[in-house]
C-alpha cells in the first residue's frame, strides 16, 4: 500500500488539519501514526474489487421538508459563546493584506 | 430510604404510588455524591439545586394527583457529550470547558419530558474518544470496583456513576463500544441502540456513521425503561429513522418475556482472543442460556478481525471533518495574541486539544488526503461492507450472536497510555456492531480473580431493541451478577 510516513508528511497533514504541533509531538505522532497504518494495512488482505463502499448502514437515501421557515436561534444566542464579538459579528484577525497589489 | 438500594423501576414505582418521594430519593444521591464523588470523579458538574426544586416539583404534582411522565422523579446522569441549555457542555475537553450550549439535545428534552431529575453530567474522554476516561481533558474517573484502575470509556463517568450509586440511570453515547465497555467494566447493564433509533440532535459529533446514544442502568429493564423514554424520530435529525420504517416498541412491558426457540450464534476462534477468566464467564452464560432451552449454534465471520483496522480509519476521517469546526471563531478556546488568521485555527486547536484527539484527527486527515483516499478510506468502506455482510448471513442462522464485551477486565490507570495501538485492540469485540449499524447490549455474566465485573455481549439484527432487552434480561433473570457491587458502595 503505502511508503512509509515521515516527520515531514506529519507536518504536511497537521498543515492541512490547521494543527500547530509542537517538535515533540511530530516526533511521537510519526511513530505512532506509523505503526496505526502498518496494522490497518491488514485490510489489504482482503480482496475488495467486487465490493461496493458502505458508508452508513440506514435504509434511507434522501430526506426532505417542506422548505419552510422554522425557529432558529437569535443573534445573542447565537453569538453568546463567541470568544471575541463586535456587536452582531464574530470578531477575528484581518484576513485581507491592506496592499494587495504590492 | 436510599435510591442506591432500589432499581429506576422500583423506586419509579414507589414515587409514582406516593410511597416514597423522588426529593428523599435525590438528597440521598447527592449524599452518595458528597462521600464517593471525590474518590470516583465521575461528574464534570453537578445540578444539585436545580435537581432537588425539580425532584420536590415531581413530588407536588404526584400529590396533587397530576400526571407525570414516565421517569418521574428519577435522579438521571447525562454524558456531557449531550448539549444542554442548564450548565457547560464539555465533552471532556478544555476546548469546550466554558461552552454554553444555546439548546438542549432531543435527549435532554426527552428527559425533562418524562419528568427525569438530571442530578449532573459525567465524565467522558475527550470528544468521546478513547476506551477508559483518561483522555478527559477535565478530570479522571476512577473504576468504583478498584480505585487504581479505569471506569472504561469513553462513557466511563455515566458508568461509575450508576456503579457507585451516584445516580439511578445514566445516559451515554457508543461509537465503538463507548456505552457497553464502560458498563462492563463498571459491572452495569449498557445498551447501544441501533444506529437511528435514537435522535442525535445535540449529540456532539465524533463519528457521524457510528454514533448513537444509549442508556446504562443497574439491570436490563431500567435500560428498557429508559429506551422507552429516548427512541424515536426526530424531525430535526435526519438520519432517525422514520417508525413507519422501524416502528418503536414498549420496551418495559414485554422485558420479561423470554425468547421462545432462541438461537444464539457464536464465534469459538474469536471469543478465544478474550482472557481466560472472561471466555469461561462467556461460555458459563451460554450454558445459562441452554437451561433455558435456548441453542448455541457455531457461525463463522471471517471479516470482524478487520473491525478495527475499518473502524479507525472510518471514525478518524470522520472525527477530522467534524472536529473542524473547532476553529477558534464562533466558540470554544481561542488562543492569545495570534500573528494572523491562520493561527487562530491552528494555535487554538493544538492549545486546547488533548493528545488523542489531535492523534486521531491526524489519522483522519491523513486517510482523506490526496493520494491515500483509496488506499485507506474507500477500502475502509468496503471492508465495512464485508463486515454487515458477516451479520447479514450470521442472522439467517441465529436470533442473536453472544461474545465478550472486551477481551481484558478493567486494566490499570496508565497502563495503555503510552500505546494508543493497544488501547484501540481493546476494542475488537464492540466495534463492528457500530460498523454494521446494529443493538448490542451488556449485561454483566461473571468477575475474574480480581473480583472485577465480566459483560456479556449479545447484539441482534436492526431494529430489534425489544427482542435484545428480552434476550439479555433472560440470562439476567436467571443469574445473580447483576446485583454485585463495589465495595465501596455500603450494604
Amino acid at each position: 500500500m503505502a511508503e512509509k510516513i515521515d516527520a515531514e508528511q506529519v507536518k504536511k497533514v497537521a498543515k492541512l488539519a490547521r494543527l500547530q504541533l509542537s517538535e515533540d509531538e511530530i516526533g511521537e505522532f510519526t511513530g505512532q501514526l506509523e505503526a496505526i497504518l502498518e496494522y490497518v494495512e491488514k485490510m489489504d488482505e482482503l480482496d475488495t474489487a467486487d465490493v461496493e463502499p458502505l458508508a452508513h448502514c440506514l435504509p434511507i437515501a434522501n430526506v426532505f421538508r417542506e422548505d419552510i421557515i422554522m425557529p432558529s436561534l437569535g443573534t445573542d444566542a447565537s453569538l453568546a459563546n463567541a470568544p471575541q464579538r463586535d456587536g452582531s459579528f464574530f470578531r477575528v484577525p484581518k484576513i485581507l493584506d491592506d496592499n494587495p497589489g504590492a | 430510604m436510599s435510591a442506591g438500594k432500589q432499581t429506576a423501576i422500583e423506586l419509579r414505582d414507589q414515587i409514582g404510588a406516593g410511597r416514597a418521594s423522588s426529593l428523599d430519593a435525590t438528597k440521598a444521591v447527592f449524599e452518595c455524591i458528597d462521600r464517593l464523588e471525590p474518590t470516583v470523579g465521575a461528574y464534570i458538574s453537578l445540578f444539585r439545586d436545580e435537581a432537588l426544586a425539580r425532584a420536590e416539583d415531581v413530588d407536588r404534582r404526584i400529590a396533587a394527583g397530576e400526571p407525570v411522565g414516565a421517569l418521574a422523579g428519577l435522579p438521571v446522569a447525562v454524558k456531557d457529550v449531550l448539549c444542554t441549555r442548564s450548565g457547560a457542555t464539555t465533552c471532556g475537553s478544555r476546548l469546550l470547558e466554558h461552552f454554553h450550549a444555546p439548546y438542549d439535545a432531543t435527549v435532554i428534552r426527552k428527559l425533562h419530558d418524562a419528568d427525569a431529575v438530571i442530578v449532573g453530567k459525567t465524565n467522558m474522554d475527550e470528544f468521546a474518544m478513547g476506551s477508559s476516561t483518561e483522555n478527559s481533558g477535565l478530570k479522571q474517573t476512577v473504576n468504583p470496583w478498584d480505585p487504581q484502575r479505569v471506569p472504561g470509556g469513553s462513557s466511563g463517568g455515566s458508568a461509575a456513576a450508576v456503579a457507585a450509586r451516584l445516580c439511578s440511570v445514566a445516559i451515554g453515547s457508543d461509537t465503538g463500544g463507548s456505552v457497553r465497555q464502560p458498563a462492563s467494566f463498571c459491572g452495569v447493564v449498557g445498551l447501544k441502540p441501533t444506529y437511528g433509533r435514537v435522535s442525535r440532535y445535540g449529540l456532539v459529533a465524533y463519528g457521524s456513521t457510528l454514533d448513537q446514544v444509549g442508556p446504562l442502568g443497574r439491570t436490563v429493564s431500567d435500560v428498557a425503561l429508559m429506551l422507552n423514554v429516548i427512541a424515536g424520530h426526530d424531525p430535526a435529525d435526519s438520519t432517525s429513522i422514520d417508525e413507519t420504517v422501524a416502528p418503536v416498541e414498549d420496551y418495559l412491558t414485554q422485558v420479561n418475556e423470554p425468547v421462545e426457540g432462541l438461537k444464539i450464534g457464536v464465534v469459538p476462534a474469536f471469543n478465544a482472543g478474550a482472557e481466560a477468566p472472561i471466555q469461561s464467564a462467556v461460555a458459563a452464560a451460554l450454558d445459562v442460556y441452554r437451561s433455558a432451552g435456548a441453542e448455541i449454534v457455531e457461525i463463522e465471520m471471517p471479516h470482524l478481525d478487520y473491525a478495527i483496522a475499518a473502524y479507525y480509519v472510518i471514525a478518524t476521517a470522520e472525527a477530522s471533518s467534524n472536529l473542524a469546526r473547532y476553529d477558534g471563531v464562533h466558540y470554544g478556546h481561542r488562543t492569545e495574541n495570534p500573528a494572523d488568521y491562520v493561527e487562530v485555527y491552528s494555535k487554538s486547536r493544538e492549545e486546547a486539544f488533548g493528545k488523542e484527539v489531535k492523534r486521531r484527527i491526524m489519522l483522519g486527515t491523513y486517510a482523506l488526503s490526496s493520494g491515500y483516499y483509496d488506499a485507506y478510506y474507500l477500502k475502509a468502506l468496503k471492508v465495512r461492507n464485508l463486515i454487515r455482510g458477516d451479520f447479514t448471513q450470521a442472522f439467517e442462522k441465529c436470533d442473536a450472536i453472544a461474545m465478550p464485551v472486551a477481551p481484558t477486565t478493567a486494566f490499570k490507570i496508565g497502563e495503555k497510555m503510552d500505546d494508543p495501538l493497544k488501547m484501540y485492540l481493546s476494542d475488537i469485540y464492540t466495534i463492528s456492531a457500530n460498523l454494521a449499524g446494529l443493538p448490542g447490549i451488556s449485561v454483566p455474566c461473571g468477575q475474574d480473580g480480581n473480583g472485577l465485573p465480566i459483560g456479556l455481549q449479545i447484539l441482534t439484527p436492526a431494529f430489534t431493541e425489544g427482542k435484545l432487552l428480552r434476550i439479555g434480561r433472560m440470562f439476567e433473570g436467571a443469574t445473580e451478577w447483576h446485583t454485585k457491587k463495589p465495595a465501596m458502595v455500603e450494604s
